[in-house]
């Protein structure tokens, strides 16, 4: 393990500090390893030529000056931007390159990143499965050890659920503490970026690098994400962790329950507390989610005119097409109060459950996906039952709460997130226990065989 | 609730999305499924709740009108399909051009 591909961020950074290595010598070791395994994986859409710095994977729908980008969509192929998303400036300033353009689910709409048009992404764990969506590419290419980390964006759990389902770290800010600008919208109420990294410490660094307005989000907050001594050392003593009733109800895999379980038991081992919760409304979350987004991407997509930049609206893959269908439905005449506004409505209703569930407790802890990675083409030809998958990741994007996915386990030689959701803005405590319950575990370790 | 093939064109319409004959079936049954399964919301306690439409509402930001960041007429038409004279050519608006 003591090739530079397998090194954390954090790692990285001290040996190119230390002169171990030089920024030239780590870029040829990921390319070469790239060159090597990507054709099983397919994580990269687009490799750039001339690499410098810290190589990150960035999903494509990330906006690259000069460097093709097509939210894994036909209609922006070929699309060069003439600027650089606020994130990709603020990652170069810290030293960090562009080592490819990963691939998505088209313009982020997905569960399984089978809806890229550039083919699915496998998941390095087993290449019969998915590797979870929509940041697909990004959670697999830092599984497959591609890059040192991975820039996702995730809307309903686009980047806790893929990160979960390939083993690796994601992270999904409060909505507002990144700036979205230069992130290929898809809906603007609940769209952030986060990292997918190796371990929770790199995934705190890479927050504090990108958090915090540029003037040019006006959801964005002024305060940017410090790195601050954290309030808890070696044990997780006066924590009070919420295990909510309805995350562990019908419809989750008995053996990821069991994962979740014992990551449960890890946590009170290290002197936290679990109390019972409960999130009531959290059935009507999905159907609220699959209305408000929808409407919100037939109103950003609408902007793909073929007349600026890319091509004409046939080129639209189906799964778009059917949310700008169901959106400008939701938002037609006659129909608006009954699907748009009942769900923005239940949408408050989802809020105050989290409002009422921090009264009594520090972080709320669960699984992150019901089952863990499913079949490549399993759902592909019934929507409904893939949207169902994303209903433990959906609430807290619905109320833009922070999100963590931790490597817990393994069911089925899969691997298994746990799920540690924070308080609005408070992503420094779920960090924290993140980091001390990986520090007290080995399941971060454990790498796939490519 | 079921979306007939009409309303499914009418949609399609006004979201400007060509849609092809073949495709109008399955987005009628498949919206139709996705419907059915909305319609929970109608089971829901929200009646009389205030609308959430964003988290952030109350942190809005605004600023003063300041000029930066601006796109050189050459950046802003480097993706384009199709330009003449340094604009933009789009579909005719008055007639079919």
């Amino acid at each position: 393990m003591n090739e530079p591909v397998f090194w954390s961020l954090k790692e990285t950074i001290k040996a190119l500090a230390d002169k171990k290595i030089s920024s030239d010598e780590l870029n040829l070791s990921y390319k070469d390893r790239i060159k090597k395994l990507d054709s099983k994986v397919n994580a990269f859409r687009y490799l750039p030529e001339n690499l410098d710095g810290i190589p990150a994977a960035i999903k494509d729908v990330i906006i690259t000056k000069g460097i093709e980008t097509t939210a894994g969509s036909k209609i922006l192929e070929g699309f060069i931007p003439p600027y650089n998303a606020t994130v990709i400036s603020r990652l170069k300033a810290e030293g960090v390159g562009v080592i490819g353009k990963t691939n998505c689910d088209e313009f982020a709409m997905g569960s399984s990143g089978e809806n890229s048009a550039y083919g699915s992404t496998k998941n390095p764990w087993d290449l019969t499965k998915v590797p979870g969506g929509s940041s697909s590419g990004s959670a697999a290419a830092v599984a497959a050890d591609f890059a040192t980390f991975a820039l996702g964006t995730d809307t309903g759990g686009s980047i806790r659920q893929p990160a979960s389902l390939c083993g690796v770290v994601g992270l999904k800010p409060s909505y507002g503490r990144v700036s979205r600008y230069g992130s290929i919208a898809m809906a603007s109420s609940l769209d952030q970026i986060g990292p997918i990294t190796k371990s929770v410490a790199d995934a705190r660094l890479v927050l504090e690098w990108i958090s915090g307005s540029d003037g040019l989000d006006s959801n964005c907050v002024s305060s940017k994400f410090k790195v601050e001594s954290s309030k808890f050392k070696d044990n997780l003593k006066g924590v009070k962790v919420g295990l909510p009733k309805e995350y562990f109800a019908e419809g989750l895999n008995p053996e990821v329950e069991k994962v979740i379980k014992e990551a449960i038991k890890k946590l009170t081992d290290l002197g936290a507390q679990a109390v019972e919760i409960s999130l009531p409304h959290t059935q009507y979350a999905i159907a609220a989610y699959y209305i408000l987004m929808a409407s919100e991407v037939s109103s950003n997509l609408a902007r793909y005119d073929g007349i600026r930049f890319g091509k004409t609206r046939d080129y639209f893959g189906p799964e778009v097409k059917r949310r700008i269908m169901l959106g400008t439905f939701a938002l037609s005449s006659g129909y608006y109060d009954d699907y748009f506004v009942k769900a923005a409505q239940v949408r408050s209703l989802i809020k105050q459950d989290f409002d009422n569930a921090f009264e009594k407790c520090d972080v709320i802890v669960g699984p992150v996906s019901p089952t863990v990675a499913w079949n490549l083409g399993e759902k592909i030809d019934d929507p409904l039952k893939m949207y169902l998958s994303d209903a433990y990741t959906i609430p807290a994007s619905l109320a833009g709460l922070p999100g963590l996915s931790v490597p817990c386990g393994f069911s089925e030689g899969l691997p298994v997130g746990l799920q540690i959701l924070g308080k609005y803005m408070d992503e420094e405590t779920i960090l924290n226990i993140g980091e001390i319950y990986e520090q007290n575990t080995d399941w971060h370790k454990e790498k796939p065989k490519l | 609730m079921r979306l007939t093939s009409d309303q499914v064109k009418k949609v399609a319409k006004l979201a400007n999305l060509p849609i092809q004959d073949t495709e109008v079936e399955a987005f009628s049954s498949q919206l139709s499924e996705i419907l059915n399964y909305v319609d929970l919301l109608e089971k829901s306690p929200a009646q009389g709740v205030e609308s959430l439409f964003n988290v952030a509402m109350s942190n809005v930001g605004t600023q003063g009108e300041t000029v930066s960041n601006v796109f050189t007429q050459e950046e802003a038409l480097s993706a384009a399909p199709q330009q003449k004279d340094g604009f933009f050519i789009s579909k005719g608006v008055f007639k079919d051009e």
